[in-house]
């Protein structure tokens, strides 16, 4: 069973925000602009977003990856 | 025989060479075999995390370089803690045979020991008992001072800061003991659990495990502190009684309000709850508490258990390392509500989001740090929520804490 | 005819690869400025920015292949590789080829990203900021026709474009966590300590 889940590099992550506006399923902001990511498993259907949020983060911080423990 | 007990106290300076080994016997040869021995032993590592220390071992052994590093970790960022360096001033000999014998079984040419720079004494400690062994370890020995900040005590931290001089944690992945110190794998271990190593080695995994619980064998330092008559380090067998503990320490039970087990990053238990528990880990921990890094400070009834609490709040939120957005403004954020309601000038808007804030610190940040604090707080309005709601919903305190001033 | 034909191109596409360079330029310093949100989603302006770049590239290698083959000028491959080595107006034309170059460092760079290393890809950006004054430059140098009517009117708006957008960014002020990472960074150093 693949199980993608998006991890992130905190101390990458700038707050641009920007994975956000792609993937506002999984990710959503705090009141600061720093991501609050859902770790449950990224669905079929949302794979490819989840693929482009990761792809257009400036900073290199988000990534997809398969895990069976979901860190931050 | 045990770590601390019928040593010389701490003032009287660091033990010789020969007296340790009078009192302890030479050290053992070791080698690869005494993971095994350890593994055995169910020794967990005693600078807080209380992690497998064989497994441990092993993660670090099975890395593909042929060249390992031992990270001899006594920077003790936590306030509260004074064991480490108690056990560095008063047994530098035992702490270095658990590095000798770390070194062996890993086969590590080089170990690196990490002290704060502010611990003067258990520095000099540790240099005089290097001196006084010469090179018969036959290992690279060489000391790397520590900053004083909370979280240069944290893994990956250590290793940054052997690496470049800045002591603040690394995203992980790689951990330590896949690249660590020099890009090496890694073994990061707390002085006590390396000085329990020690005895291990001398007098088997069944000896310790004579000693304690079945889950938390062995015997383990805590620090007592707070509103006890005679505060200090004690080294206890586990599942000793905390209460009994504590009472040796001169504590009186009516006096106490609560108490914080595990420093900073644990938490808070009710005052007549705590004298209940056992001093294990693993029973602990099961039980939503944490021994942690040994801390138990006492709070009396005279202080008020919301301002303790902002204070060690404001605390945890200037000794962020700073890297991470949630940590950074929302640890603040945290700190800065408590503060208000400490001083009791908390808005509503502020209660509203202080639950939410708090809950988004955990697992948003590089390290734990967030996580304890947020560990804290919860903890802290369980146990004074009454004091809470008075100071949040009367603007009073029952405490005669009238002019309220920020820690430090 | 051909020959005519080659030249106009070359002048064409280079006039419109000024223009899409200006507006790649303008979205770069708007992208680093943040600039964006609500209806302006902000991965939009990143994302046109590359892709224009991209754009921007085509008709850059239409130019640059028209100019070197053009029996006018005597260019030849040669002088669009190296800066200042043709003998037609070789300093405008050099400037050009330097700008040329760093554009394919930089989309290289950025299509490579995984493989490249931050520090790289910051390095080579940054030094992409000279690609655009470089490229206005080599326009008013080489062009034959750089103060008609039309080429004045297309340069003024593009300098215009980048110049506002340069201004949106230098008033942008600095991300919070950039000063808080740096004293973090400073309290943990043990660069002092003995």
């Amino acid at each position: 069973m693949n199980e993608h889940r998006l991890t992130i590099d905190r101390i990458r992550c700038d707050g641009r925000g920007i994975c956000a506006d792609l993937v506002p399923e999984l990710i959503r902001l705090d009141d600061w602009g720093y991501p609050i990511i859902d770790a449950r498993p990224v669905g079929v259907e949302l794979t490819e977003h989840a693929r482009r949020a990761v792809a257009n983060c400036p900073m290199r911080a988000l990534r997809l990856s398969l895990s069976n423990v979901p860190e931050n | 025989m045990s770590v601390l007990a019928g040593g010389p106290p701490v003032q009287r300076g660091a033990e010789v060479l020969t007296d340790h080994q009078r009192r302890f016997g030479a050290i053992p040869p070791g080698g690869a075999r005494l993971i095994e021995e350890i593994e055995r032993s169910g020794l967990r590592g005693r600078g807080g995390a209380g992690f497998p220390v064989a497994a441990k071992w092993s993660a670090v052994a099975a890395g593909r370089s042929r060249r390992r590093v031992v990270l001899v970790n006594g920077a003790e960022g936590e306030p509260l803690s004074a064991k480490d360096r108690a056990l560095m001033c008063a047994r530098p000999h035992l702490v270095l045979d658990g590095a000798v014998l770390a070194a062996r079984a890993l086969r590590a040419d080089q170990a690196v020991l990490y002290v704060g720079s502010e611990h003067r004494s258990a520095r000099n400690a540790l240099e005089d008992a290097l001196r006084d062994r010469g090179g018969a370890d036959r290992i690279d020995v060489r000391v790397v001072i520590a900053p004083p900040r909370y979280v240069a005590g944290e893994e990956s931290a250590a290793v940054r800061c052997v690496n470049d001089g800045t002591a603040l944690p690394t995203a992980l992945p790689p951990r330590p003991f896949q690249s660590g110190v020099d890009g090496l794998p890694t073994l990061v271990q707390n002085v006590e659990t390396l000085a329990h190593v020690a005895l291990i080695a001398r007098f088997g995994a069944q000896w310790f495990r004579d000693c304690g619980t079945a889950n938390a064998p062995g015997t383990t330092l805590l620090t007592l502190s707070g509103a006890v008559a005679r505060p200090g380090v004690v080294e206890v067998r586990s599942g000793a009684r905390l209460g009994d503990v504590l009472g040796d320490a001169g504590f009186v039970a009516a006096d106490t309000s609560a108490v914080l087990l595990g420093g900073y990053f644990g938490g808070w238990i009710a005052g007549d709850v705590a004298p209940t528990l056992a001093v294990d880990a693993a029973a602990l921990r099961g039980a939503g508490h944490s021994l942690g890094c040994g801390v138990v400070a006492v709070l009396s009834e005279t202080e008020c258990g919301v301002v303790a609490t902002a204070r060690i709040l404001e605390f945890l939120a200037d000794q962020s390392a700073r890297q991470c957005g949630p940590c950074v403004f929302g640890l603040r954020a945290v700190a800065q509500c408590w503060h208000r309601v400490a001083q009791r000038t908390v808005t509503p808007d502020d209660l509203v989001r202080i639950g939410r804030w708090t809950d988004e610190l955990t697992g948003r940040g590089a390290c734990r740090h967030p996580d304890g604090a947020a560990n804290l707080a919860r903890s802290a309005l369980q146990v004074f929520r009454e004091e809470f709601m008075l100071h949040a919903e009367h603007r009073r305190c029952s405490h005669q804490s009238a002019a309220w001033r920020a820690a430090s | 005819m051909n020959d005519i034909l080659l030249w106009y191109t070359t002048r064409a596409s280079g006039a419109v690869s000024l223009v899409l360079l200006s507006i790649v330029t303008a979205l770069g310093l708007l992208t680093a400025a943040r600039a964006g949100g609500g209806r302006w989603p902000r991965f939009m302006t990143a994302a046109l920015h590359r892709d224009l770049a991209l754009v921007a590239l085509v008709f850059l290698l239409l130019h640059v292949v028209t100019a070197a083959v053009d029996p006018f000028t005597h260019l030849g491959i040669a002088s669009v590789a190296v800066p200042f080595g043709s003998y037609y107006r070789t300093f405008w034309l050099g400037l050009g080829t330097i700008a040329f170059e760093l554009l394919l460092a930089v989309i290289a760079t950025s299509l490579l990203r995984g493989v490249v290393s931050v520090r790289v890809w910051r390095l080579v950006h940054w030094a992409s900021y000279a690609l655009w004054p470089f490229a206005v430059v080599h326009g008013i140098g080489t062009g034959t026709d750089s103060f008609s009517l039309v080429m004045l009117a297309t340069t003024t708006a593009c300098v215009g474009l980048v110049a506002g957008a340069a201004l949106w960014r230098l008033r942008t002020p600095a991300h919070p966590l950039t000063a808080e990472k740096r004293a973090g960074a400073a309290l943990a150093s043990t660069g002092h300590l003995r």
